[in-house]
């Protein structure tokens, strides 16, 4: 006859949370700031209740079994929060850990035979192994999401089109320009161009660090369709180093004017609307 | 004879991956004393491949070494791949040519920027470009 490890676990339950808060407070990674005691007793809670409720069915070691979905869901559910609340992996594998911790100790509270022990104890851990895999898969999707939105609004932010003069704009690009990026460049330049009525584009790639030919294609593409739009486009910021780089590497920009910084390019677009930057001599009265 | 005296070898998936592996061969171009300009022209040529891989090549794997040549240091990167090769060798060094829409100069512009270049190809099996940047060349 086998062992019914479910049944006494059941019983245990009170049991096996006191244990398992007495060891997550015990532990030195106690995350206070992050999580007060009585939310994450909530969540201990939680989580037992519905672990024990699923061990009574027969397939233990079958994860993939519908019964186990309400224990999966609520565990990915705290992965995915600690993720965002900005846990650790340590951490949240301490958390998982140390209900296998509390198990096993209750087990071996509670069973005398030491094989039976052996047996049921090595089933509690392959449950256990199992779910710790699960955990760290949804707290990685968690953190893999944060990065996402994190890239999203870095391109968001990191392509501003500012009005350096009526009839001018300037738009200065840091970071490499890819495919994706160059779309969002493209629509707030063309977006703004029509707004302002702006016939100077002025389009700085001091802060890109390698210009490819994939790049000048992008740089290209933007200034036609500047030209498109009736307005004449710059491209400043060019460094030495970068020049003789696009030299060798055969893209002819020659019919685009390039400046090598801002201000001459801004000075350039002045003469283009004729018009003159002078000191003025203040006279007393 | 060449020595290679560090080696480094980085997976490349994914777009993202071009920017990390462009940052690593900085870094070492910067530990032989390159200069600016020679380290832009790796850097440049190094971002050609790379792109080529990924589109082409369905990635790869890159290998950073640093070499030596007498009193000379330089780095060599070898980039492979695993996809459908190319057919016509001759072909893809030519400016201008290409298949996948790009202006064409990925490959012939690489080989301009760097002091050694070296391209293997066989249709089904892959690609492997090799290319050598000496830090005063």
């Amino acid at each position: 006859m086998s062992f019914n490890s479910h049944k006494l676990l059941q019983k245990q339950k009170k049991n096996i949370l006191e244990l398992w808060m007495k060891n997550q407070l015990a532990d030195e990674g106690l995350r206070e700031d992050l999580i007060s005691n009585e939310d994450l007793r909530a969540q201990s809670e939680e989580l037992i209740s519905s672990l024990v409720n699923n061990l009574t069915s027969d397939d233990m070691e079958d994860l993939d079994g519908d019964n186990w979905n309400p224990v999966i869901e609520i565990l990915g559910g705290i992965a995915i929060t600690r993720a965002r609340q900005g846990f650790s992996p340590r951490e949240t594998g301490r958390f998982v850990f140390s209900l296998k911790d509390a198990l096993l100790t209750v087990l071996q509270k509670e069973i005398a035979d030491a094989k039976t022990l052996f047996e049921e104890s090595s089933k509690i851990s392959r449950v256990m192994d199992n779910l710790s895999i699960i955990t760290f898969e949804t707290f990685i999707k968690g953190r893999e999401e944060v990065i996402l939105r994190q890239t999203d609004e870095i391109a968001e932010i990191s392509t501003p089109v500012i009005r350096v003069w009526d009839g001018i704009l300037a738009l200065p690009i840091i970071g490499t320009l890819d495919s994706s990026r160059t779309q969002i460049v493209m629509e707030n330049l063309l977006q703004e161009i029509v707004e302002t009525g702006s016939s100077i584009a002025i389009l700085d790639i001091s802060g890109v660090p390698a210009v490819d030919s994939l790049v000048a294609q992008h740089l290209i593409k933007t200034v036609s369709a500047t030209r498109l739009m009736g307005a004449e486009c710059i491209i400043s910021g060019i460094r030495p180093e970068i020049a003789q780089t696009v030299v060798h590497l055969g893209i002819d920009l020659s019919n685009i004017i390039t400046k090598a910084s801002l201000a001459t390019a801004l000075a350039y677009a002045f003469k283009v609307l004729r018009l003159e930057v002078k000191r003025t001599t203040i006279t007393k009265n | 004879m060449i020595i290679s005296l560090s080696k480094d070898n980085i997976q490349v998936i994914r777009e993202q991956d071009v920017v990390l592996l462009r940052n690593r061969v900085k870094e070492v171009a910067v530990k032989i004393k390159m200069g600016l300009v020679n380290q832009t022209k790796l850097i440049t040529a190094a971002s050609e491949l790379l792109r080529n891989m990924l589109r082409y090549g369905g990635g790869g794997f890159c290998l950073i070494e640093i070499v030596s040549k007498g009193r000379d240091n330089g780095v060599r990167l070898t980039f492979t791949d695993k996809g459908p090769g190319i057919p016509d060798l001759s072909l893809a060094m030519k400016d201008g040519y290409s298949t996948g829409r790009s202006l064409g100069l990925g490959l012939p512009g690489a080989k301009r920027l760097v002091n050694e270049f070296d391209l293997k190809s066989k249709v089904g099996e892959g690609t492997t470009v090799m290319i050598l940047k000496w830090a005063n060349g």
